[in-house]
C-alpha cells in the first residue's frame, strides 16, 4: 500500500518502535506525577539509561541485561532525586532541572568509549505463522520484545491506578497528601517508590533509544524525548491510556517525517525535524482544551513538597 | 462502671512557643461518651491526635483495654479499635466517596461490596450517600457523613469526633446523636468534641476541661448549665450578646433576579434571588450548606461574575466588578473555608492580611508592599478579636480552627466594610469567642454597616439577625423579621430542606 511515495504499513510498523522510548518514559512520569512529585530530570534519566544500556549491553553482549542495565540507571537517577526533594526538602522544579543537566554531562562522560561501536542485536519476537498475516502481521507481529512490554505497562498501570488499593493510596497521596498523612499512609514512601518506577522506565526508555531504535550511543541522543513525554503527561489529563495516544502521534509523526525526507519531498528538513514536536504539542493542548475537566485533573498536591508536621 | 477503655496520664506535647497539652490526665469506661471542653487554642486537637497516633506525645502514657498503649501511626491505632472523625476534613476532592472511605479502612472488601455496604450503613444512620460520587462535589454537611460513615464501617470501640456536629443541621445533628447513642449502648466509647454547650449537655455523660493545655476541671455536664460549662472553660465570666434595636437606613446591597448556573454536575445553583439590605440592618439567611451558600457569597463578593443588573450597591451596578474594586467601594466578605479559600495555610497571618486589606487598608505604597504596616494591622486583629497565637508571624495552618476563624472575621470587620457577607462566621468557635464575634458583628451594624450573615446554626441568627430568610435548592424565602418567629415557622420556611435526599 503505497501513497505519495509513502508505503504506510512499513510507516504504522515504524511508528510502533519510534514511539516506544517517549510511552515508556511517559508512563514512567505519569506514576511518578500522580503521587504528587514532578520530576523535571525525564531527559536526564532517559540518557543515562541509554548509555548504561548501552554499555552494559556491549560489555556483557547481552542486549536483555542492557535494558536492565539501563532502568537501574534511570532508577538510581531518581532516587538521588528523591533523597533531595522528599528527604532534604529542596524544591522540585530546581533538582528536576539539575538532574537532566547532570544526566547529560554524566552520559557523555561514560560514553566517550562507547562511541562508534555497535551493540549486540535484539531480534524480533517470533510469532511464527501470525507474523505472515498480510498487512496486519507486519503491523502487530513484527517487533522487538521491549515494544510489547511497553505496551503492557500502559495496560498494567492503567488497571493499576484504576482498580488497586496500592494504586488507590498512590493517587489518594498525590491528591491531598497532608489528609494521606492524617489517615497514617507514608506520604514519602509513596512517592518514592513512584519516582523510581518512574525512573526505570526512563532509563529503559533510553536504553531502546541507543540499544535498538538508532542504534548506536552518540552524545545528547535522547535529542529533547524526555521533554515531550513531560508534556505528553499534562496534555493527556494524567490517564495512561491517553499518554499512549500521544506518544504514537509523536512517534507516527517522526517517522512520517523521515519517510517523507527518504521520498525527497521538497519540504525544508527543519521542518521535518520539527514537525513532531509541534504537532504533538497542538494535538494535545486541543485534547486537553476539548476535555475542559484535563485542566482539573492534575494531582492536587503535584509539585508541592511534604512535611510531616509533628 | 468500674471498668475503663482509655486512661490517660501526664500526656505532655509542646510546639514551638506553646505547650499545646500539659500532664494531661482523665479515663474514659466503655460505652461512655465523654467530652472534651476547651477554648479555641486549649489543646483539645493536639490531645486527640495523640490518641489517634498523629502526633508523638513529648512524655506520659496512654492505657487501652488495660494494656499500654503507644500507637506509632494512625494504623496502628485503628488497628487496636480506634477511629477518629477530623475537624479539617481529611478527605480526597478528585476522589469518589467510596474510595474516600476504603482509604479511611485497614482492610477494605472490594469495591463492588463496599459500595454497597456503604449504602446500607449510610441507610441504617440515616446518613445516605451515593458512593459513586466525587467528594469534590459534596457539601461540607455531605463531606462530614463520609468522614463518619468511614468510622462507622470499622465498628470502632473508641470513636473520636473532633467538632463534628459544626456543619450539621439541626435535623442531621439529631440522627447522628441517635447513631452515637445506639454505638454507645453496644459499648462503643466515644470523646467528643464541640464548642456547643448544649450539645454536650444532651449527649455526654461526663466532660474533662482543658484550659491553656492543662486540665482544669471535670464534671458531668447535665448537671451544669451551658452558661457554666463556659464560665469553666474560661476561667471567668464573659459578656453576652446584647441587641439594642437601631434605626435602619437607606438600601446598600440589592439583588434582583440573580440567576447562576451551577459549577460542576452536581453543583448547586442559584435561581431568581432578590433581596435588599439596607444600612445598620443584619439579614440572616439560614438553611443547609451546600444549597447556593457559598455560590451566593461568590456571586455578591465579586468571586463569580454574575449578569448585568443584578447586583446593585447604593443605586450603582456593581456586578461585573470583581472582588478588589467592590471592597474599594466597601463591600467586603468572609467565605466559609477558612484553610484555603479565606486564608492561604502556608503563609504567615501578616501575609494574609495582604491577601483582602491591600484596598481598604495602607498596606501598599505605590506598588510596594508595606509589610510594617501589616504587621501592625495583623497585630491589631489579634489584639481585638482575641487571636490566641505566638504572633502575627505565624502560618495560618499553625492556628487552631477556632482562632483562624477570628482572625478571618477580624480582618474583614477591622477594614471598616459597609456591607459585610459572612458565610458560617463561628464555625468551630467556641462559646465565648463566638459571643465576641457576634457583638462584633452586632456593633459594625450599630455603626451603620448592612451585613449579610449566611449560618447553619439557628440560634445565632435569631441572636442577632433583624430579618430571616431561608435559602433552599438555590431558591430564597420571602425574609420575615425574627422578632417573634416561632421555629415551627422557620421549620416551614426551611420548607424541603432538610438535605437528606441522596440525588439520583
Ligand atoms: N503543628 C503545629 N505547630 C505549631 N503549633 C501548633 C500546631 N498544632 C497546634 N499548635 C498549637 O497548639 C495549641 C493547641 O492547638 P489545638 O489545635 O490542639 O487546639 P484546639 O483545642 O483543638 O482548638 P480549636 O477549638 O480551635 O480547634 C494552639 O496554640 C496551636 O496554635
Ligand atoms: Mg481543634
Amino acid at each position: 500500500m503505497i501513497i505519495g511515495g509513502i508505503d504506510i504499513i512499513t510507516l504504522i510498523s515504524m511508528l510502533m518502535v519510534a514511539s516506544t522510548p517517549v510511552l515508556l518514559a511517559a508512563t514512567g512520569e505519569l506514576v511518578a506525577e500522580k503521587s504528587g512529585v514532578l520530576n523535571l530530570g525525564v531527559e536526564g534519566m532517559m540518557i543515562t539509561g541509554a548509555v548504561a544500556g548501552f554499555a552494559t549491553a556491549v560489555s556483557t553482549g547481552s542486549p536483555v541485561l542492557g535494558f536492565v542495565g539501563g532502568a537501574l540507571a534511570g532508577a538510581a537517577m531518581a532516587m538521588l532525586f528523591a533523597i533531595l526533594t522528599q528527604v532534604f526538602l529542596s524544591n522540585q522544579t530546581a533538582t528536576g532541572l539539575a538532574l537532566t543537566l547532570f544526566g547529560l554531562g554524566l552520559s557523555a562522560l561514560i560514553g566517550k568509549p562507547f562511541e562508534g561501536v555497535r551493540p549486540p542485536a535484539t531480534g524480533k519476537v517470533p510469532f511464527g505463522p501470525l507474523s505472515d498475516i498480510p498487512v496486519l502481521g507486519r503491523i502487530l507481529f513484527s517487533h522487538d520484545w521491549v515494544v510489547y512490554l511497553s505496551l503492557l505497562l500502559v495496560a498494567v498501570t492503567w488497571a493499576f491506578l484504576k482498580f488497586t488499593r496500592a494504586g488507590l493510596i498512590l493517587r489518594a497521596v498525590g491528591e491531598n497528601h497532608d489528609a494521606a498523612h492524617a489517615l497514617g499512609y507514608r506520604v514519602i514512601a509513596v512517592r518514592c517508590a513512584a519516582l523510581a518506577f518512574g525512573g526505570a522506565l526512563a532509563g529503559l526508555g533510553g536504553a531502546y533509544l541507543s540499544l535498538i531504535r538508532v542504534p548506536q550511543w552518540t552524545e545528547g541522543m535522547t535529542a529533547g524525548a524526555g521533554w515531550i513525554a513531560l508534556a505528553i503527561v499534562v496534555f493527556a489529563s494524567w490517564r495512561p491510556e491517553r499518554a499512549l495516544i500521544g506518544a504514537y502521534l509523536f512517534g507516527g509523526i517522526t517517522a512520517l517525517q523521515l519517510q517523507l525526507q527518504a521520498a525527497g519531498y521538497a519540504i525544508p528538513v527543519h521542518l521535518l525535524s520539527m514537525a513532531p514536536y509541534v504537532l504533538t504539542i497542538v494535538v494535545l493542548v486541543l485534547l486537553s482544551v476539548v476535555h475542559r475537566r484535563g485542566v482539573q485533573a492534575a494531582p492536587a498536591a503535584l509539585g508541592r513538597s511534604f512535611h510531616a508536621a509533628s | 462502671m468500674t471498668e475503663i477503655l482509655l486512661k490517660i496520664d501526664g500526656l505532655t506535647k509542646a510546639y514551638p512557643g506553646v505547650v499545646a497539652n500539659d500532664h494531661v490526665g482523665f479515663s474514659v469506661a466503655p460505652g461512655e461518651v465523654h467530652a472534651l471542653l476547651g477554648e479555641n487554642g486549649a489543646g483539645k486537637s493536639t490531645l486527640v491526635k495523640m490518641i489517634y497516633g498523629l502526633v508523638k506525645p513529648d512524655s506520659g502514657t496512654m492505657e487501652f483495654l488495660g494494656r499500654p498503649y503507644t500507637p506509632a501511626e494512625p494504623r496502628a491505632a485503628r488497628a487496636a479499635g480506634v477511629a477518629m472523625v477530623f475537624q479539617h476534613f481529611s478527605l480526597f476532592e478528585a476522589l469518589n466517596v467510596a474510595e474516600n472511605v476504603a482509604l479511611g479502612m485497614e482492610n477494605p472488601p472490594p469495591m463492588r461490596d463496599l459500595a454497597k455496604r456503604i449504602r446500607e450503613i449510610s441507610q441504617a444512620y440515616g446518613l445516605p450517600l451515593d458512593p459513586a460520587r466525587l467528594v469534590g462535589d459534596l457539601s461540607a454537611g455531605e463531606r462530614q457523613r463520609v468522614e463518619i460513615v468511614r468510622c462507622l464501617l470499622q465498628d470502632p470501640k473508641l470513636l473520636i469526633m473532633d467538632e463534628p456536629t459544626s456543619v450539621l443541621t439541626p435535623q442531621e445533628v439529631e440522627i447522628l446523636f441517635r447513631t452515637l447513642r445506639k454505638l454507645s449502648s453496644e459499648g462503643t466509647a466515644i470523646l467528643y468534641i464541640s464548642h456547643k454547650l448544649e450539645e454536650i449537655r444532651t449527649i455526654c455523660d461526663g466532660a474533662t476541661i482543658l484550659r491553656g493545655g492543662k486540665v482544669v476541671g471535670s464534671c458531668i455536664p447535665r448537671e451544669k448549665s451551658a452558661r457554666e460549662l463556659a464560665e469553666m472553660m474560661v476561667g471567668g465570666e464573659f459578656a453576652a450578646t446584647e441587641r439594642v434595636s437601631r434605626p435602619f437606613g437607606a438600601p446598600m446591597l440589592e439583588v434582583k433576579g440573580l440567576s447562576l448556573a451551577p459549577l460542576s454536575q452536581f453543583g448547586p445553583s442559584l435561581k431568581d434571588i432578590s433581596l435588599s439590605i439596607a444600612a445598620g440592618e443584619i439579614l440572616g439567611i439560614g438553611g443547609v450548606a451546600g444549597n447556593g451558600q457559598e455560590e451566593l457569597l461568590a456571586t455578591l463578593s465579586g468571586e463569580r461574575p454574575s449578569a448585568p443588573g443584578t447586583v446593585w450597591m447604593k443605586g450603582a451596578d456593581i456586578s461585573a466588578l470583581g472582588p478588589n474594586p467592590r471592597r474599594a467601594l466597601g463591600l467586603m466578605s468572609a467565605p466559609e473555608e477558612r484553610l484555603g479559600h479565606a486564608a492561604v495555610p502556608n503563609m504567615s497571618l501578616t501575609d494574609n492580611t495582604l491577601l483582602t486589606g491591600t484596598i481598604r487598608m495602607p498596606l501598599v505604597k505605590n506598588g510596594f508592599l508595606n509589610m510594617a504596616e501589616a504587621k501592625a494591622f495583623a497585630e491589631d486583629i489579634i489584639r481585638e478579636f482575641d487571636v490566641r497565637t505566638p504572633g502575627p508571624w505565624v502560618a495560618a495552618r499553625a492556628l487552631s480552627g477556632g482562632n483562624l476563624q477570628k482572625f478571618v472575621i477580624g480582618r474583614e470587620v477591622l477594614q471598616k466594610p459597609e456591607v459585610l457577607i459572612v458565610n458560617q462566621p463561628t464555625w468551630g468557635v467556641d462559646a465565648a469567642a463566638a459571643a465576641a464575634i457576634r457583638r462584633a458583628l452586632l456593633r459594625l451594624a450599630e455603626k451603620g454597616a448592612a451585613l449579610i450573615v449566611i449560618s447553619q446554626d439557628l440560634d445565632e441568627l435569631m441572636e442577632i439577625a433583624d430579618r430571616f430568610c431561608a435559602l433552599n435548592e438555590g431558591r430564597i424565602s420571602a425574609p420575615r423579621p425574627t422578632e417573634g418567629l416561632t421555629i415551627d415557622e422557620i421549620g416551614l420556611m426551611l420548607g424541603g430542606a432538610h438535605g437528606m435526599e441522596v440525588p439520583a
